[in-house]
């Protein structure tokens, strides 16, 4: 008997990807009874699930964020690698490298493998697991920057870009503008790792994320609130902020704020001008068009689902190596730009 | 090219302007000659290549990469040369990036078959940063984000204060790219470059804005008066070594306005106010604007809107430089010069008599014709002195106009600004009751006041579109301006000259605001 094609038991329905012989939903974007969860950001881990299946992290973050009854009511965490099953359904852990806790669901059933990426990205990355491929006959991948112009330089690069703007400009204040969950904290630990052991100056907005990151073991240095601080003080700083705060009122309270902007998008100029950035960084917590192709090549699925994103281009440049692609456009996922 | 393309880089996303000067000064200490010139060159827009153009940039993307992907970035994207330094797909080589004075180079005297190869390698060679702006050069889109003027006060600052930016302005159109005489006199190694009989410009005098406090420190008999007019400040110059008309700011405006190049049949430095005059009478400024910013000009285009200069003073008459001269020396040879010579489209800006500041005040009062200001004030004993030396030229605008609006739009700022929204679109109320926008103004008021305004358009806006807020119609605006003038790349059809916040009027209902109509009345060049 062959395997089933996983198109006959994963399925996308209103609520999203369903796992049908194991009655449970991947990242729904609806209040279910049973979800399994690849990350903790707020368009992929929404409140009011009945059971909740993530890593240890992933869960520690959704409680900080959503509250003890937002996260689920019943949790249950499972270590990376550890397979259980669920009715007929084997289920395990894999990292994805996108943030602390980010998961790959690997499912098999009747000899038919799927996985799904979640978010991904392939670049280093000190506060997180790295990615690890996993072969099977369905990858479900992401495609935030499924655009060749979309190739991230290394993140160190760039944060030896800001240092050198923090030296040229030392009677300025430099504001990164950054998601509270995980590029935050990368930013955070590769300043640390170039060598800046200066406090860093938080917006009120991240403090949650950081304190979580710092109990499951990930260790920030020290982190101040700017929101509080003298004007004086933050003089020759770097503040970090939500991308909404960078340019608007709350950086008044700076002293002539160089803004700064960590973000896959920064690539493109005109993207970038328009929000009123002085520095780009180009860091991103996403894989960019190299990393997706080869991870595609990587896991040897012959064929491809893409959740969200530029799923065209993706799926025309697999479809010259011979890999099916298919488009889910499962709504409700947000593009790294939009606001968390 | 690295560091040529990191300026351009940082230049780009930098608002300040001595943020941008610093910049620019470090590119120029230390680069070396003659890429340095060159880079110079770049930002002042005096560089362009004959045969690489955008087209081969196409020629490129379509040997290396696929048509579809290539096509959606593109989409995505907007811009031919970043598309293409974005997603080059580099082939592994060992040369290094070329360094700004090869590329030029290359571009200049490679045969045109040659290029697609070369420019190929170059690209493999680069990074994405360092490919945009070599795409950028090729193209002539720079767009660096920093003036030629803001490039020479950079290396006036680099001479440490001993060479003044007018300095450089004297001799700059007599040099040519890569610049190494300037550099050289810039960093005391050599003295300044003689532009012999180049048609270089000379910086001009400017005026300042007559306060109420100065009119009584005014002495009428030692006083020249002329109308302000209202086009462009030009000035011509014609030497052995050639023809230039140049732009108050230093720009060779020569190509634009043929007529007037082909008019200058002596050898002389002449200012003066570039109008648009038909049948002896001078149009509004919107009619010269049709004129303005264009690199080549039509047949139908000087016939449409024939074009003059109305001379007011004399630099040079000949090789003699009289800018010592008083200017009542300075206008008697400009008057004897102009009977002699009788030049085609050129004519002289009346002196106006007058016997008091009283009756000059009265003059300036009753100027509402087209194309005039307001007034100019010179002392007959003052040299021409390049830059704006205080008590010497007075400009004395007339009072403006005014109408009460309603604010419709705003947008945010830039630079120091970039927080607030300090861009307004006012509009005023037609007769079937719609609001239709007439303008746009961004400065005149203070700092409280544009705190008010921020305040009030974030507590009140309908929509958003990207930077831009559409705002509830009830806040009005008092907004003062020179002049109103018929236009047709407005949508309400007219336009008004310098508008700015003169009062919020926070006393009065929206719907009390100005009617269109009522600004129509003030409009000066009207069908009669």
């Amino acid at each position: 008997m062959t395997a089933p094609h996983p198109e006959t038991w994963l399925k996308v329905l209103p609520q999203g990807l369903y796992c049908e012989p194991g009655g449970f939903y991947i990242d729904p974007v609806r209040a279910v009874d049973r979800a399994v969860i690849t990350h903790a950001h707020s368009d992929h881990a929404r409140p009011g699930h009945r059971a909740v299946l993530a890593t240890a992290p992933t869960l520690a973050l959704m409680q900080a964020r959503l509250g003890e009854d937002g996260a689920g009511a019943v949790r249950q965490a499972l270590a990376w690698g550890e397979r259980i099953r669920i009715n007929d359904v084997d289920l395990w852990l894999q990292p994805a490298g996108h943030v602390l806790g980010s998961a790959q669901v690997a499912m098999e059933w009747r000899g038919s493998r799927a996985v799904v990426s979640g978010d991904y990205k392939r670049a280093p990355d000190p506060t997180c697991a790295g990615f690890e491929p996993i072969a099977c006959d369905v990858f479900v991948t992401e495609a935030t920057f499924a655009l060749p112009v979309f190739r991230h330089p290394p993140a160190d690069a760039e944060i030896r870009r800001l240092l050198a703007s923090v030296a040229l400009f030392p009677e300025r204040t430099h504001v990164v503008g950054c998601y509270s969950l995980g590029k935050c904290q990368r930013l955070i630990a590769l300043l640390r790792q170039a060598g800046w052991d200066a406090p860093i100056w938080l917006h009120g907005a991240l403090a949650a994320m950081c304190r979580v990151y710092e109990e499951q073991g990930v260790a920030l240095g020290e982190l101040l609130p700017a929101t509080v601080a003298a004007k004086g003080r933050l003089v020759g700083q770097i503040v970090l902020a939500p991308p909404s705060a960078v340019a608007d009122r709350w950086a008044r309270r700076l002293a002539e704020p160089v803004v700064c902007m960590a973000s896959g998008w920064m690539r493109v100029r005109q993207r970038a001008k328009q929000g009123g950035v002085e520095l780009p960084l180009v860091i991103s917590d996403h894989a960019d068009w190299d990393e997706l192709n080869a991870t595609l090549d990587e896991v040897g699925a012959p064929e491809v689902w893409v959740t969200h994103g530029r799923e065209e281009a993706l799926i025309h440049a697999a479809g010259q190596r011979g890999i099916r692609g298919r488009a889910l456009r499962l709504v409700g996922y947000s593009d790294e730009g939009s606001e968390e | 090219m690295i560091a040529f393309a990191d300026l351009l880089e940082r230049l780009v996303f930098t608002p300040g302007r001595n943020a941008k000067i610093a910049l620019l000064r470090r590119y120029f200490a230390t680069q070396p000659d003659p890429d340095r010139g060159l880079g110079l060159a770049a930002v002042t827009g005096e560089l362009s290549f004959a045969t690489a153009k955008a087209g081969l940039i196409r020629q490129l993307a379509a040997d290396r990469t696929d048509p579809e992907l290539f096509a959606w970035s593109y989409d995505y994207v907007g811009d031919l040369a970043e598309t293409v330094a974005l997603m080059w797909p580099s082939r592994a080589t060992n040369a290094a990036p070329p360094r700004l004075s090869e590329v030029v180079g290359t571009l200049d005297r490679a045969p045109k078959a040659a290029l697609p190869a070369i420019v190929a390698g170059w690209l493999d060679a680069c990074d994405p940063s360092v490919r945009l702006a070599l795409l950028k050069l090729i193209t002539g889109g720079l767009r660096v984000g920093a003036s030629a003027r803001l490039a020479k006060i950079a290396l006036a600052d680099m001479s440490g204060g001993r060479i003044a930016p007018d300095d450089i302005e004297e001799v700059w159109h007599g040099l040519a790219p890569p610049y190494s005489a300037l550099f050289a006199w810039i960093e005391g190694q050599a003295p300044r470059p003689d532009p012999a009989d180049a048609p270089v410009f000379r910086p001009p005098m400017l005026a300042h804005p007559l306060d109420a406090g100065d009119i009584a420190g005014l002495d009428p008999a030692l006083l020249r008066a002329e109308w302000k007019w209202d086009g462009i400040r030009v000035q011509l110059v014609a030497s052995a070594g050639g023809r230039r008309l140049y732009s108050r700011g230093a720009e060779d405006i020569s190509d634009a306005f043929p007529e007037i190049l082909a008019a200058m049949e002596f050898h002389a430095v002449l200012d003066g106010e570039l109008l648009v005059v038909r049948d002896g009478q001078v149009a509004p400024f919107a009619d010269l604007q049709q004129r303005l910013n264009r690199k080549a000009v039509t047949a139908k285009m000087m016939k449409d809107y024939p074009v003059g200069v109305r001379l007011y003073d004399m630099l040079f008459e000949g090789a003699d430089d009289i800018r010592p001269l008083a200017f009542d020396a300075r206008r008697a040879r400009l008057e004897a010069w102009h009977g002699r010579m009788a030049p085609a489209r050129l004519d002289l800006s009346e002196l106006i008599r007058f016997g008091s500041i009283a009756e000059l005040a009265a003059l300036r009062d009753g100027a509402r014709a087209v194309a005039i200001e307001g007034l100019m004030l010179k002392r007959a004993d003052a040299p021409y002195v390049p830059g704006r030396p205080k008590g010497l030229w007075w400009k004395w605008k007339r009072d403006p106009l005014t109408i009460d609006a309603v604010l419709m739009y705003a947008q945010r700022g830039h630079g120091k600004r970039s927080s607030y929204y300090s861009d307004y679109t006012f509009g005023l109320w037609r007769a079937d009751g719609e609001l239709v926008p007439v303008g746009k103004a961004y400065f005149g008021f203070t700092d409280e006041e544009l705190a008010f305004l921020d305040r009030w358009i974030r507590n009140h806006t309908t929509q958003r579109f990207g930077p831009v807020r559409e705002v509830e119609r009830g806040l009005v605006l008092e907004v003062a301006f020179d002049a109103a003038q018929l236009s047709s790349r407005h949508k309400s059809g007219v336009a008004l000259r310098f508008p700015r916040i003169a009062r919020i009027r926070t006393d009065k209902p929206a719907a009390e605001a100005d009617r269109l109509e009522t600004l129509m009345r003030l409009v000066e060049n009207a069908q009669s």
